[in-house]
């Protein structure tokens, strides 16, 4: 299996490396199912999307071919997306989380 | 090649390239479908202003006696959402940064033709099911949409209505789009970022927040409409939900939406002075780097909206300093647009008077902000006409200023024919007049206690309302001339040469009106913007070179 | 003034090299209307993420509001189905990334064949999705004039019963959000109709097959917006 650029292509990776993301993200499937069932107190949450974060990391940087992006632009845009997100989150959070403080 | 209709035996370029209705409806070029929109926003700021029209007439008597309350409601909800979604939102980006943008960085269209189209399509959708639902009943929920008012009390078409803007919101997503992948990717050779015209990278922050903050109201009216078909409880109080979960949803692209409709005519104001006081923006990088910063810091701000609304005081000290924050990079313009015009050699035609109108009332309208930022005085002026007039000084008295600045600048390139520049210098001072006699009573209003969206007030308001509908009436006769004269300039007017104001910038290096692909040849930039000295410079004999 | 046959002349050096019939007119080269594409596509994933994101705010901050009821109602819908579909659309993001690997290397029939087979895999979600709405809809969770959330217990809080109306708030997002996602399977799939036609076609060469580049990241959006929905939706307290 090739790696890199196929006929102007910059971007590519090989099957082994499709492969071995398909087995971590049913892996990463599995844990979380099974994490969901341990009493990890308020850390469930927390664990629960760490697992999913790194899943779609995985998804975004190797199936969506992020981590081969010949510009650094694609990533500001993944980045910027995602801050403007945590920033909407963020900011309610600061009105919600706040409320039963007056 | 069919022959215009005129003597000139003219060259082909994108208006008489084809002719026929198909020809406009199933356009690609980035051009013409500027004017489809020139057109569509012109009749629904028709629309809006004839709500306007009906709301300054009940407000020149303290009764309620032109309309009944309801709908009054009505009148001050539609003029709301149809000039802010279906007239200032695509302004200037759907009309001038449409024809301009790929002009200006020298490619032959936008990124995405065929999406252009297809934006436009969506916004004369969401036109008619704006119209429909005008025509067949209205909506009163103002234009905020405020639950649980409009999820479970309103008695008019909220789902129509929100479906319209729905619609017309992915119209404005689409244009953003493809200004972002255009500049990105279809600069000519040599045209570096910092060679950019700044009306670029004002279109560019602009777009940012159209990609961004759009799909937000997007799907909070998702939520409303499913809320007021299902009576789901997401924001009604007596089943659990939070009304302030709506604001905040609501607000978070709604005053981002704000940047949208300022920064293109930023844009434009800063295309405008350079251009007539022959010289080079100062400051550029801080122009440039300021509109981004008014995008990123306009997603930070929404919750001014509500500081009386019910959250919680510590959020909203944070979002009053944010609040504060954001009004910076604006100053910084500001300061660089008059930094330019200093020692500069000053040029009174139309869409200058139009850009200083533009300086002063957006500097009035933005620190009349200030004042709303500021939790005490919030709590005093919320919810009042200071309100009213604050916005109305940065959207009229700012962006639609810099439109009708802009569509005169760029008029002899879009048409190919002169206006008339005494009628245009008259008419802006009509509007310039008739805006503050409009506005300005209307912060007294506010300060002394009149509350928006009523259709009755005390005796003691009536002289400043008089003079408000007195100046709305100046104000659209000033409106209705440039109208009259361009149409009439299409026919009558004089032809333009390819740079009638000897202005920098690669649209004017193409002829007017601009042929269909814009530029015989591929432009290779070697110069820096607005190089206004090389420009004017006197022109030098060939001088031999000493030994 | 450059008139039109140098315009032309130009125009026909261009064509002189290999010209793709795919190369649309406004791009100078195969190159740039490739990034073009790839940018554009990136960018509409980023107003998807937006989109979604405000459902995931409305989310948060009921879960944060009303843990307990929220838990409750999560038990009810089936982890295994979703965790069985979270399968099923890593797998189609496989099959997806190998028909583009095959279309890089001019093998037609397995590019083909991973294009259905992820079609089929999105149907199987689609079913499996329309299983858990009707088991929800003989239960009376769906939120409207006939739903009914009554005596179910909060997880570890024996004797304490979830309120219906709070309940009610999660099943609508639930719905909202599953239902939403499910639409962009659709719109998906109609997608992947459409490229398998074009790949059937023979439109697809090692030089030239964007669309599958675009509308295989289109996919992966679709599958990372449901490996969140998954965990939050379906594993609330799944411990008591």
């Amino acid at each position: 299996m090739s790696e890199d650029s196929t006929s102007g292509h910059s971007k590519s990776s090989s099957l082994t490396t499709y492969f071995a993301v398909w087995i971590a993200l049913l892996a990463g499937t599995l844990l979380t199912y099974e994490a969901a069932k341990v009493d990890l107190g308020v850390f469930n949450a927390a664990v629960a999307l760490i697992i999913a974060t790194t899943k779609a990391l995985l998804v975004a940087l190797f199936f969506m071919h992020l981590r081969h992006a010949s510009e650094k632009l694609l990533k500001l845009v993944v980045i910027s997306t995602l801050f403007f997100l945590l920033i909407l989150l963020a900011l309610s959070m600061a009105d919600y989380g706040t409320r039963a403080w007056s | 090649m069919p022959t215009a209709d005129n003597s000139q035996g003219e060259r082909p370029n994108y208006l008489n390239k084809e002719y026929g209705v198909g020809s406009w409806l199933l356009t690609t070029d980035h051009k013409r479908i500027a004017l489809l929109y020139l057109i569509s926003i012109t009749f629904f700021f028709f629309i809006g202003g004839f709500f306007a029209l009906l709301i300054r007439l009940e407000l020149l008597t303290p009764a309620g006696d032109l309309v009944q309350a309801d709908t009054y409601n009505k009148l001050f909800t539609q003029h709301g959402q149809v000039m802010v979604f279906f007239f200032l939102i695509p302004s200037i980006p759907a009309v001038l940064g449409n024809f301009l943008v790929p002009m200006m960085v020298g490619a032959k269209d936008l990124a995405f033709p065929r999406v252009n189209l297809l934006s436009w399509y969506l916004y004369i959708i969401g036109g008619i099911m704006m119209l429909h639902c005008l025509l067949t009943g209205g909506v009163d929920t103002g234009w905020t949409f405020y639950t649980p008012f409009s999820t479970a009390f309103s008695n008019t078409k909220v789902i129509e209505a929100g479906l319209a803007i729905f619609v017309a919101g992915f119209s404005s997503i689409l244009t953003g789009l493809n200004f972002i992948v255009t500049i990105h990717r279809m600069r000519a050779p040599g045209m570096t970022w910092s060679r950019l015209p700044l009306f670029i990278w004002a279109h560019y922050a602009t777009s940012i927040i159209q990609i961004l903050g759009t799909p937000v109201i997007a799907i909070t009216l998702v939520l409303v409409l499913a809320e007021r078909a299902l009576h789901l409880g997401i924001f009604d109080p007596k089943l659990g939900g939070d009304p302030l979960l709506f604001q905040h949803l609501f607000w978070f692209y709604s005053h981002p939406a704000v940047y949208i409709m300022i920064l293109p005519s930023m844009g434009v104001v800063t295309e405008i002075i350079a251009c007539f006081s022959r010289k080079r923006i100062f400051g550029y990088s801080f122009v440039a780097l300021s509109s981004i910063a008014i995008a990123v810091f306009g997603f930070l701000v929404w919750a001014h909206h509500m500081f009386v609304a019910g959250i919680s005081v510590y959020a909203a000290l944070v979002f009053s300093i944010l609040s504060y924050a954001v009004a910076v990079p604006s100053a910084v313009k500001v300061f660089n647009w008059t930094a330019t015009l200093y020692k500069g050699s000053i040029h009174y035609d139309a869409p200058m008077l139009y850009a200083f109108g533009f300086l002063g009332l957006f500097t009035m309208g933005g620190l009349t902000g200030l004042f709303l930022a500021a939790l005490g005085v919030n709590v005093h002026v919320h919810d009042t006409y200071f309100v009213i007039a604050h916005f109305h000084y940065i959207m009229v008295g700012g962006a639609v200023m810099g439109y009708l600045g802009g569509m005169h600048f760029w008029w002899p390139k879009i048409s190919g024919k002169l206006y008339p520049e005494g009628w245009a210098r008259l008419a802006a001072l009509i509007v310039f007049i008739g805006f503050n006699l409009t506005f300005f009573p209307q912060f007294i209003l506010g300060y002394v206690g009149m509350p928006r969206r009523y259709y009755q007030y005390p005796p003691e308001y009536q002289v400043l309302n008089v003079l408000s509908t007195a100046g709305a009436t100046i104000l659209g006769v000033g409106y209705l001339l440039p109208m009259i004269y361009f149409l009439w300039s299409m026919r009558y007017g004089k032809p333009a040469p390819a740079n009638p104001w000897n202005a920098a910038g690669l649209e004017w290096q193409t002829p007017s009106p601009p042929p269909t692909f814009n530029f015989d040849e591929e432009p290779v930039v070697t110069w820096e913007a607005y190089n206004y000295d090389e420009l004017d410079a006197p022109r030098k004999e060939e001088v031999p070179v000493a030994r | 003034m450059p008139d039109s046959s140098t315009a032309a002349a130009v125009h026909g050096e261009a064509h002189a090299e290999t010209h793709n019939p795919a190369l649309l007119h406004h791009f100078a080269t195969e190159e740039q209307q490739r990034d073009a594409s790839n940018l554009g596509m990136w960018i509409f994933l980023a107003t998807e993420v937006m989109f979604f994101g405000g459902l995931f705010c409305a989310y948060l901050i009921y879960r944060l509001k009303y843990f307990g009821d929220f838990a409750a109602a999560s038990t009810s819908i089936d982890a295994a189905l979703g965790g069985t579909n979270t399968a099923v659309l890593i797998c189609s993001s496989l099959t997806v990334v190998i028909a583009i690997w095959a279309a890089q290397r001019s093998r037609r029939a397995l590019m083909i064949a991973m294009l259905v087979l992820t079609m089929l895999f999105g149907l199987t979600f689609l079913g499996i999705k329309g299983v858990e709405y009707r088991d929800k809809f003989v239960e009376h969770h769906v939120p409207g004039s006939s739903f009914s959330f009554e005596h179910e217990e909060i997880p570890g809080h024996p004797g304490e019963y979830a309120n219906p109306q709070h309940a009610q708030i999660f099943f609508a997002l639930y719905f909202i959000m599953t239902g939403l996602h499910a639409l962009h399977m659709v719109v998906g799939l109609g997608i992947f109709t459409w490229l398998l036609w074009m790949a059937w076609k023979g439109r697809f060469t090692p030089d030239y097959h964007t669309p599958l580049e675009i509308g295989g990241l289109y996919w992966h959006f679709v599958d990372i917006i449901w490996i969140y929905l998954f965990p939050l939706l379906y594993l609330i307290d799944r411990h008591r």
